[in-house]
């Protein structure tokens, strides 16, 4: 059985009918938030952190927050801020040939900007590199950090976040 | 043997005494919060995620700085806090046995909250004795309180909400997760934790269970087995794993013990973790004077236990006089909206029911009694 009940993962039909995923022309128009919540629990801080009032959750905080792709710029503050972590900004307008995917990222240690790292998908794995185009983590993304990768354009809807890093030569907290 | 006086006395120093001894002192009120550990705020400051729930709830906040604000607004409100401080028994009076600094105490209180919270369940099987084997509370409590790995490659049985949260901060903490292991046909908590797990590579194997688990001195080896559609092994199935940890979130039950103490009326309802107190909409249960709150009243989460911890201390505050019933009712609609926010959705359903029932029972307790007096 498929579905994110089942398997942790959206399955393609979740995806299809989630509120939150913006079209296929408005990604290749520049950056947009892809809100991958399938299932309806009481959460609303995308609604809330978003300035211009892109994502909607509405009274009932059950529901399934939608996405109103025309208003949404890509600022990213969504991303750092949802606690199911199940926001990502795509762009599909980088080049012909390659878009980035900007996701959360809390393992330590990070990426350094430049980093060529191994991207996965939803399930873990795989699928490509990327290079690492920014990693932002001020202090109100409380501790979140967001990571913007290039990667080949086809894999702009397949990868979700990367490999965790060795944690060789990992500084210890004071 | 020294006596203690006080308005209102809270055990436990958690989500929901933590919430309770708030408005009770915020009302007015002499409070006492008694707490067996040395550092208050429960589970809390172990949360190192951020929380789901309404920006009402602070949701986005990570769990730790919420018990870090509850706690500053604790102190602020002028209730005195014993760490370190054990509450071994209950009279039907409600007065409590506690130990406190090594002197043993009475502590007499106009109205007493419990929220003592819950325990882990453990589960039994083949070398689930050997060191490694562990509650995956433990494990949080080690890496997020003591900062301590309990080992380097675990497997997690369990996927409700504990089970997925606490795989991915033992792999924020350097761990890896070799599986995640549940006997249900399905994943129990949140998709979202689940989706952050699967990301980070962890296999889930839904309808299998731990078979065994070896190991010379600790654990080395887990055996894990699929199961059918009534839980019994499919031979042949089995898959076996290198680690040196096994973590076991299967639950949790109310650590009812002193209420029970007190002469409490209870009521088994399975999705609350067992045996619970009966009480009404203001917290209060069949013991006059005797108020629950959080996890005590039926295994549910921080945002809930934090306000049953409100609805306690403004019910109690307003049992002696110091909040009007106009001050207090308006309070209380309030949270109990909120409560009702967080018992709604896919999976807050199930304790919404749970809960009604609850009062529904403690209602017609009230009711027989009546009728019999």
């Amino acid at each position: 059985m498929d579905g994110v009940r089942y398997t942790g993962v959206p399955s393609a039909e979740e995806l299809r009918n989630c509120p939150g995923i913006p079209s296929e022309g408005r990604k290749k128009k520049g950056r947009v938030a892809c809100v991958e919540c399938v299932q309806e629990i009481p959460c609303n801080p995308c609604e809330g952190i978003c300035p211009f009032h892109a994502i909607t959750v509405g009274e009932q905080i059950t529901a399934l927050p939608r996405l109103h792709e025309e208003v949404c710029t890509g600022c990213g503050l969504c991303v750092a801020n949802c606690p199911g972590l199940a926001i990502t900004i795509v762009d599909k307008s980088l080049s012909e040939t390659e878009g980035s995917v900007d996701f959360p990222f809390e393992y330590l240690p990070l990426p350094q900007r430049g980093d060529v790292v191994e991207a996965v998908n939803r399930e873990g794995q795989v699928v490509c590199r990327g290079t690492v185009l920014s990693v932002k983590k001020p202090a109100s993304y409380s501790g979140t950090a967001v990571v913007s990768l290039r990667v080949p354009l086809e894999y702009v809807d397949e990868v979700r976040s990367m490999k965790r890093l060795p944690r060789t030569g990992l500084k210890q907290e004071g | 043997m020294k006596i203690k006086q006080t308005d209102i006395a809270v055990v436990g120093a958690g989500s929901a005494g933590l919430s309770a001894a708030y408005q009770a002192a915020a009302a007015g009120a002499r409070v006492l919060v008694l707490d067996e550990n040395r550092l208050p705020g429960g589970q809390l400051f172990k949360q190192i995620h951020k929380f789901f729930g309404s920006r009402a709830h602070q949701a986005g906040t990570r769990g730790y700085m919420i018990g870090r604000q509850l706690l500053e607004r604790v102190e602020r409100s002028g209730a005195e806090v014993w760490l370190d401080t054990l509450v071994y028994g209950m009279e039907k009076n409600c007065h409590l046995g506690v130990i406190h600094n090594g002197e043993h105490w009475v502590v007499q209180a106009k109205k007493v909250i419990v929220a003592t919270g819950a325990k882990e369940n453990y589960l039994a099987f083949p070398g689930s004795t050997l060191p490694g084997v562990m509650g995956a509370g433990a494990a949080q409590t080690m890496i997020n309180v003591n900062r301590v790995l309990p080992g380097q490659r675990i497997l997690m049985l369990g996927s409700g909400n504990v089970g997925l949260i606490v795989s991915y901060q033992l792999m924020q903490a350097g761990a890896d997760v070799v599986a995640l292991v549940d006997a249900a046909p399905n994943i129990g908590g949140y998709g979202v934790h689940a989706g952050k797990i699967r990301r980070a590579g962890v296999p889930f194997y839904i309808s299998h269970t731990i078979k065994r688990v070896t190991g010379r001195d600790q654990v080395e080896q887990v055996e894990i087995v699929q199961v059918d559609g009534k839980f019994q092994p499919i031979p042949g199935t089995e898959k076996t794993f290198d680690v040196d940890t096994v973590c076991l979130a299967v639950g949790l039950n109310p650590m009812t013990e002193l209420i029970w103490m007190a002469g409490c009326e209870f009521c088994f309802i399975p999705a609350f973790g067992g045996h619970v107190p009966l009480h009404d909409g203001n917290m209060e249960t069949s013991v006059p004077g005797l108020y629950v709150a959080g996890d005590v009243t039926g295994v549910e989460e921080a945002s809930s236990a934090m306000e049953e911890g409100n609805l306690a201390g403004v019910a109690a505050a307003e049992s002696l006089g110091l909040l009007s019933p106009a001050e207090a009712g308006a309070k209380k609609a309030e949270i109990r909206g909120r409560l009702d926010i967080l018992r709604s959705g896919l999976f807050g359903e199930k304790r919404r029911t749970a809960k009604q029932s609850q009062l529904e029972s403690m209602a017609d307790y009230r009711q027989k009694k009546g009728g019999a007096e």
